[in-house]
């Protein structure tokens, strides 16, 4: 049962991701966005990772695709109707298929670490103490990493004091 | 022929995305912590429940309706409705039947298929939160250690609803209360998250069954009485609810994301809103008024549902309570209340539980650090607000339009007279 459900989620995953690429709508493909991001979701609650996998609605299902929309919604996507014809798909594929061959040839090298029968989920306490005991350094910079980078959406949206008057001409110092 | 075509695709597409929302969901509910032993029985028994569930909220929610529109009318001096039934309490039931009948109209500008799923991902998660959430102690039907944290994950995902409600309506005003669904409710998820994990802290435990039994002397509002009142407002703006119904006011975006909705669509974004008005009471009765559970010894299960019950019921009448007093906000106040005030507060109130915990400080310190934080935001207000009110009056005596005061002209009766 648990590996029908495995391709269940597999199947909803595959599904959305494709429909990401081949929908010409860009509000459907972050629509089919949100469904293959549940679909991962799926799969880790079936790793027992569940804590993961709750992360990862929140997260992604939630906030990421909310703000994908919202930004969306601002601009103007009549714009980007034809965002599916692009002359440069086939380096795209390329990529996309060696990225591919990458990940399967890495997670194929060590299957041994993979196929382990003696799978347990990890309590929300053992994750907390193995990230603030073992891998407290690597926590904190990606703290770091966020908060400059929410610094610096703050810099970038707030407007400029100057924002009301003219346009400088072509003559003026560069701000 | 070919229009009809459509319409059965676009329906089946539509029986499809509620059977695979609900679906997904329903399986997560029931492999979260068990993954391999999800047998057909356990998602068949889940389902059945989840019928039961939906029949008792359904009867909650037409009961909420009634309740809300009789304290409003007391609340200004009416009656309410009195007609259908003993005390009008047939009222929603009629109201309901109404809905059922109008015709579901979709505008020619819509993306139809966008546009009926959208409800349903508001309404599914709402939903599916009862499926963890705890009547007493062992009625509940599945308790997860991470009830805290799967109550904030999948509360979230009726956003995105909100916000394809929106944007597939395929009209301006529907549009604006998108955007403004998803700027408000991302803002006050923040301190929502905040408090349920002072929670977490304070009772060492994401489940809601241990949480409610860490209170069992002492509820945690007397304990953290800033984080029930972060966690109240916020709760607030979360469900919409007056003060903070932005997204969908009348009066500037004529019903925001609902603006198109007619019939049983519309009646589902109803539910939807009751029902987590419902979900934010029994979530703050679990985490800071006890729950089930009273400080003077053990109740039997019946007894603990009922009082678990009547707290529920006690906060969601404080909500009601708080539409009859308040206007709504303006989305600038309704944003600068969430960054400037709800989110520093929240974060106090995190760091003030850290402390306390990490230092072993005596229970006592956490009231008196709570409260003490909650002082300055209201002594900021005292101080700045008559300032500011000023500088805002002055402001707009500048920019006034004055008009020379007019001799009334007398009308002729009163010249005659």
């Amino acid at each position: 049962m648990g590996l029908a459900f495995f391709y269940i989620a597999g199947a909803v995953t595959l599904f959305g991701a494709i429909g990401v690429v081949v929908t010409r709508n860009v509000v459907y493909a972050a629509l089919f966005l949100l469904v293959s991001l549940a679909g991962v979701a799926g799969t880790f609650v079936l790793l027992y990772a569940e804590f993961l996998a709750l992360v990862q609605v929140l997260i992604y299902g939630g906030a990421i695709i909310i703000v994908i929309l919202f930004g969306l919604m601002l601009t103007r996507t009549s714009e980007y109707e034809a965002s599916g014809e692009h002359r440069r798909w086939p380096l795209a594929a390329l990529v996309s298929i060696g990225l591919f061959a990458l990940l399967a040839y890495a997670f194929l090298a060590d299957s041994a670490l993979y196929n382990s029968s003696t799978r347990e989920a990890i309590s929300v306490e053992e994750l907390g103490r193995e990230l603030f005991e073992q891998w407290a350094v690597p926590f904190e910079i990606a703290s770091i990493v966020l908060i400059v980078a929410l610094i610096g959406a703050v810099v970038i949206g707030r407007a400029s004091p100057e924002e009301d008057e003219p346009e400088p001409g072509p003559g003026s110092a560069p701000r | 022929m070919r229009a009809r075509a459509g319409e059965v695709v676009v329906f089946g597409l539509i029986v499809a995305g509620l059977l695979g929302i609900l679906g997904g969901l329903v399986l997560t509910v029931g492999a979260l912590g068990n993954p391999e032993r999800v047998t057909l029985v356990v998602v068949a028994q889940l389902a059945t429940v989840l019928i039961v569930l939906f029949t008792l909220l359904a009867i909650v929610v037409l009961t909420l309706v009634w309740l809300e529109r009789k304290q409003l009318a007391r609340m200004q001096s009416r009656v309410g409705p009195t007609r259908v039934g003993p005390f009008g309490l047939l009222q929603p039931v009629a109201d309901a039947i109404k809905l059922l009948m109008k015709e579901d109209v979709a505008p020619a500008t819509s993306s139809k298929l966008l546009f009926f799923v959208a409800p349903l991902l508001v309404f599914v998660p709402a939903f599916v939160v009862w499926l963890t959430i705890p009547f007493a102690r062992d009625v509940v039907v599945r308790s997860l250690d991470m009830g805290l944290f799967f109550f904030i994950a999948v509360s979230v995902l009726s956003i995105v609803g909100l916000v394809l409600a929106g944007w597939s309506s395929g009209s301006k005003y529907a549009v604006l209360g998108g955007i403004r669904a998803a700027a408000q409710l991302i803002s006050y998820e923040i301190p929502i998250i905040m408090t349920v994990l002072t929670v977490a802290m304070l009772a060492d435990s994401m489940s809601f069954v241990v949480v409610v039994e860490a209170q069992r002397t002492v509820p945690f509002i007397v304990l953290q009485p800033l984080g029930f009142i972060v966690f109240f407002v916020a709760g607030l703006a979360e469900v919409g609810r007056t003060p903070f119904d932005v997204y969908s006011a009348e009066s500037e975006i004529v019903g925001g994301p609902f603006v198109e909705y007619s019939g049983a669509h519309w009646a589902i974004f109803f539910l939807a809103e009751y029902v987590n008005t419902f979900v934010i009471g029994a979530v703050a009765a679990l985490l800071f008024l006890g729950g089930w559970s009273w400080p003077f010894g053990d109740l039997p299960a019946a007894a603990g549902v009922a009082l678990f019950l009547g707290k529920t019921y006690l906060v969601v009448m404080m909500i009601f309570w708080v539409r009859a007093t308040y206007p709504r906000l303006r989305i600038d106040q309704l944003m600068s209340l969430g960054w400037k005030v709800l989110i520093p507060l929240s974060f106090a109130v995190v760091v003030a539980t850290a402390v306390q915990l990490f230092y072993d400080w005596p229970r006592w310190t956490l009231p008196v650090m709570s409260l003490a934080v909650l002082a300055v935001p209201v002594v900021m207000q005292l101080r700045m607000g008559r300032r500011r009110a000023l500088a805002e009056a002055r402001r707009y005596a500048e920019r006034a339009v004055v008009v020379e005061a007019q001799p009334r002209p007398q009308r002729p009766q009163e010249a005659g007279a």
